[in-house]
């Protein structure tokens, strides 16, 4: 069953060009990888999947009534706002005591209930974001830069769980990765963005090799994969070439 | 009973505290404190043409400073020098309000009052006016509380759950240019800020919820009114001044308190 479907895509700011005749589908179940420089629309593709981007030209269709966990990268907590987690899950949704319970304990954030958001490290933020995301018990998920600021065996360890999540619930996945070459290994596609599609293709997995398991230790074993960039073309601008 | 000048100063500063403190609270957590004050200094140059072309000082104010607060909330997220902005436009509307004011020689006017406040001359329409407003501002916050604190936190988070983050902040561009115009008369546009942010910063320390810190910082900002009005009315002080100062007072016993309980749990 296909969730989106995104057909010549363009959206502009202002002069500048954030995205430009993107195409894109996406089926259930599906773990979509998105790579790219900075300022290449990654971003700006979220934006336009949950409608707050102003598109100049194409269509973002969704299957209605689609339901989308969120995971941004980062909440504005100023230290002055007092809110707890719990507060922070059950703010704006309906929540249904069993999808709640689930998605506490998948990310292990039941502990966390009480405490005040603006204390929360970096990893704890993470998981009880990816909670949030989980409540409503999601048809797709969107995930920006969710593993930035986790060291190797963090992201590993989150990459798992994300799968995991894939399997038991059959949401689809797509996510913004900071790495242009080392890619969630469970990832169907990656697609390389540079304001176009530059190109797609599925992640070699690192599994495979043994000097690649050296390379990123045995705890990470068959988490990560590399994804070979196959560019056919070339940007006349001052935008360096991956 | 509304004879008494005394109760009808009451009632007014009561009433501007409550429409100032939940607000406060949400521009605290923003952090548009600077925001807040560039939107009060521009009600002084909507008020420096009201009375040039003689119409509501009231309504001069709320026009000024909703189109104000409405090009800010435009530019928002554009421009990387916000700040710069903010400072260039209020202090600039402070200036061509004060100019403007200097032309109009016929009558004399007492500019102090619209820049501090003058609460003792509060009448029974200002009171309607005041309670009005209060009363819109308050429904506004209390309806779209939790959508508020999500944009708040997020906008795309807010976006993605199906709210529409620049209707949402809308509300509080307009709830501030109200509570601009309502708090003239009471603390004046040079303070009205201190009504907004001073309660709200003095009620995080003893809240735990953003609900308690708004119900809380309500509290400061009706006893500072009610404490402020009567230690002006006994030392014979300017009653704006004398409200910010007892919610000063206030903010400091917050500070305190913090630092009690802080010292307490190291040990």
């Amino acid at each position: 069953m296909t969730l989106i479907t995104i057909t010549d895509l363009s959206v502009r700011y202002g002069k500048n060009i954030a995205l430009q005749n993107m195409n894109l589908s996406l089926s259930a179940g599906e773990i979509v990888t998105i790579v790219g420089p900075n300022g290449s629309g990654k971003t700006t593709l979220f934006k336009a999947i949950i409608g707050s981007a102003p598109l100049s030209s194409g269509k973002v269709k969704l299957k209605p009534n689609i339901k989308i966990g969120y995971v941004p990268q980062q909440l504005n907590i100023d230290a002055t706002l007092p809110i707890t987690v719990e507060r922070f899950f059950k703010l704006t949704q309906k929540i249904e005591d069993k999808s709640y319970q689930k998605a506490l304990e998948i990310m292990g954030s039941k502990d966390l209930l009480n405490s005040q958001m603006s204390t929360l490290s970096g990893g704890e933020l993470q998981r009880v974001l990816l909670s949030r995301a989980l409540i409503d018990e999601p048809d797709l998920l969107l995930l920006d830069e969710a593993t930035r600021g986790l060291d190797q065996p963090g992201a590993a360890a989150f990459y798992r769980k994300i799968e995991t999540i894939r399997n038991d619930t059959g949401c689809a996945i797509l996510m913004i990765s900071h790495d242009l070459h080392v890619v969630m290994s469970a990832s169907d596609r990656v697609i390389c963005l540079n304001g176009h599609i530059c190109c797609q293709g599925a992640p070699d997995s690192v599994a495979s090799s043994p000097e690649y398991k050296e390379l990123f230790g045995s705890d990470v074993d068959g988490t990560f994969a590399l994804y070979k960039h196959n560019h056919d073309h070339s940007h006349h601008s001052e935008k360096k070439p991956l | 009973m509304l004879d008494d000048f005394m109760i009808r100063a009451s009632l007014g500063g009561i009433g501007v505290a409550l429409a100032a403190a939940p607000l406060g609270c949400f521009i605290v957590w923003r952090r548009m404190a600077y925001f807040g004050e560039a939107t009060a200094h521009a009600a002084l140059l909507g008020i420096a043409l009201s009375l040039t072309f003689e119409f509501s000082v009231f309504l001069g104010a709320i026009l000024v400073a909703l189109i104000m607060a409405s090009l800010v909330t435009l530019y928002e997220g554009r421009s990387l020098f916000l700040d710069t902005l903010l400072g260039v436009a209020g202090h600039s509307a402070i200036a061509a309000g004060l100019v403007i004011v200097s032309f109009i020689s016929g009558i004399r006017i007492d500019l102090m009052a619209y820049l501090i406040g003058d609460i003792l001359a509060v009448s029974r329409l200002d009171l309607i006016l005041i309670w009005a407003g209060a009363g819109i501002i308050l429904s506004l916050i209390i309806w779209r509380w939790s959508p508020l604190l999500l944009v708040t936190l997020n906008e795309d988070l807010a976006a993605a759950n199906g709210f529409n983050p620049k209707k949402e902040s809308f509300i509080l561009t307009v709830s501030l240019a109200i509570v601009v115009a309502v708090g003239i008369k009471v603390v004046g546009v040079l303070l009205i800020i201190a009504m907004l942010i001073i309660p709200a910063a003095s009620a995080r320390s003893v809240s735990t919820t953003p609900e308690a810190m708004g119900i809380v910082a309500s509290l400061i900002g009706v006893s500072s009114a009610i404490l402020g009005l009567n230690a002006a009315y006994i030392f014979d002080t300017p009653t704006g001044p004398s409200i910010v100062c007892v919610a000063s007072t206030f903010f400091l016993i917050s500070i305190l308190i913090r630092a009690f309980f802080n010292s307490r749990n190291n040990f």
